[in-house]
């Protein structure tokens, strides 16, 4: 397969997990890093769930609800015991570690039976390649349109405000420790849901697979945010997109790194070196405009 | 309306740091009433507001609302008969949603929050039409963040926003302190004139003398979390502003 095509296709399945950052830090402003956690939990079940024969709509529900109880717990920790949201998501994220060995019982799990899995369900093209991608960029597309659609009901507008203007949003009867729960739940569901499919995209689920990969969202959100933040977006779909965009973007970054012949060692350094460029290029541009 | 008997609340109880922010206070407000609270930094009148609204809970006492003890109450069940606009324009509104989505959330004050789109052409000719009465011209721009308005066109449009939803008791905790005299101007009448059109009953703690003076058809005095005087209709209108000037000397 074509490098840059893989990319293409991993960045997508990285994508869900990109939304689940946004919904997390951008829209309730909280630095929830139970992702890494929620990740290989996705990825856990996914390939446990297939190793014994499940009808894979069932995995897809299992998936997200269980990244859903993820997220509901570190929700639960920050807003009822007062935690800081950051101190939360570690210890959500360290427990799960343990959680995912039990499911997994043992560290890696590869699977075998490929036609059973959602790139081998549906034949859109020929060339398996492709047909991996219109399936990944099917999925992406429908997951996305429901949370933009979500994001525009008077449910979703509490959920901006939520994170936005606390103090407002209680006073006209939002019951804000309920949202946080609700919105970290849906977060780290979506994070899941990356796991589900890079597992399938993969073939295998591994307990490590999750190990940095919140610095993938956060990169792919950075991305967007600068982007949105240079053309003044205001609309909802365009921010999700160019959310989409940012991890597909960060792939491919990775991809040419290794491309160039940089030795996969030093792929993460070369990550947080991308993402603080990403995040100073603002200050970079500006200070340049200033002198 | 609002009935508050032997109210008390104690802050860091125990501590070194203990206070006594309110020290046993019995008030009765009535429908329609326009009641302003005076006092100095300290004297526990936006502990008070805060109590009534629910943002904080009582140390012992009881607050009821239109007949129902809402004491052990949060602010966000509250909301069902309570409005409120802040100090701070900013605490009022979402700076990073639109003037519409907004006045959605605030159109939805006593009701659920589903998962409809409530943003229909209806809707926003509902939100032009009371933003209208303004007379700003932001009645064109109701697409704009909230955070691209001045202070003063903010704390108009929180106040606006609280008649959205059915509303039975505004709370004005300074809405006009943060403001330049013309903003102040503006958002206290407009206070006034939807307290009287809506027929609400409403709660104004003022460091502005004038504007006590102007306001209201009652006026109340706090000092160390409690009450020091209590002028109701005739005897507030009959209050001088020298009078009201010599409480504070």
């Amino acid at each position: 397969m074509s490098f840059y095509l893989s990319a293409l296709i991993m960045g997508l399945c990285l994508s869900m997990l990109a939304l689940g950052i946004f919904i997390s830090m951008k829209i309730f402003n909280i630095p929830d890093i139970t992702t890494d956690g929620s990740y290989t939990l996705g990825g856990a079940v996914t390939a446990v769930m297939f190793m014994h024969q499940q009808n894979i709509l069932l995995v897809l529900l299992a998936v997200a609800a269980s990244g859903a109880i993820a997220g509901a717990l570190t929700g639960l920790i920050h807003t009822k015991l007062k935690i800081n949201a950051l101190l939360a998501g570690i210890l959500v994220m360290t427990a799960l570690y343990s959680v995912n060995l039990i499911i997994m019982q043992r560290s890696n799990i590869p699977l075998t039976d490929a036609s059973k899995l959602l790139f081998g369900l549906i034949h859109i093209s020929k060339t398996d390649d492709l047909n991996t991608l219109f399936i990944v960029l099917l999925f992406v597309i429908i997951a996305t349109i429901k949370i933009g659609y979500l994001l525009k009901t008077d449910f979703g507008v509490a959920m901006r405000a939520t994170g936005n203007s606390e103090s407002m949003v209680r006073a006209l009867g939002v019951n804000t420790d309920r949202m946080k729960i609700i919105g970290l739940a849906l977060a780290n569901a979506l994070t899941a849901l990356s796991g589900f499919l890079v597992t399938q995209f993969q073939l295998f689920a591994d307990i490590s697979m999750g190990i940095g990969v919140v610095i993938v969202g956060l990169g792919s959100v950075i991305i967007a945010e600068t982007v949105i933040n240079w053309l003044r977006i205001t609309s909802v779909w365009g921010s999700l997109a160019l959310v989409l965009g940012g991890a597909v973007i960060f792939q491919f970054v990775l991809a040419f790194t290794l491309a160039i012949g940089i030795d996969a060692n030093y792929l993460k350094i070369v990550t947080a070196a991308f993402v603080l460029l990403i995040v100073s290029l603002p200050r970079i541009t500006q200070r340049g405009r200033a002198a | 309306m609002i009935n508050i008997q032997s109210l008390h609340k104690i802050f860091n109880k125990g501590l070194p740091n203990e206070v006594q922010a309110i020290n046993g206070i019995d008030l009765n407000i009535t429908n329609g009433d326009y009641l302003v609270i005076v006092g100095s930094n300290g004297s526990g009148k936006s502990t008070l507001l805060n109590l009534i609204a629910g943002s904080i809970l009582p140390s012992s006492g009881s607050v009821n609302i239109d007949g129902n003890d809402v004491s052990r109450l949060h602010d966000y069940q509250r909301s069902r008969w309570v409005a409120r606009v802040f100090q701070n324009p900013l605490s009022g509104t979402a700076p990073d949603l639109s003037i519409l989505d907004n006045f959605r959330l605030a159109a939805l004050r006593t009701k659920r929050k589903g998962f409809g789109i409530g943003i229909n052409d209806g809707f926003k000719a509902r939100v032009k039409d009371q933003i209208a009465r303004l007379g700003m011209g932001l009645e064109n721009k109701t697409g704009q963040l909230m955070g691209t308005l001045s202070g003063g066109q903010r704390q108009a449009l929180t106040l606006l926003m609280s008649v959205m939803d059915d509303c039975k008791i505004l709370l004005l905790d300074e809405p006009s302190a943060a403001l330049d005299p013309r903003s102040a101007d503006l958002v206290m009448q407009t206070a006034d004139h939807l307290i009287k059109d809506y027929h609400l009953t409403g709660i104004l703690i003022t460091h502005n003398l004038k504007d006590a003076f102007t306001y209201g058809n009652r006026i109340i005095q706090m000092a160390e979390g409690k009450i020091l005087h209590d002028l109701s209709s005739e005897k507030k209108t009959a209050l001088s502003q020298n009078e009201l000037f010599s409480w504070f000397s």
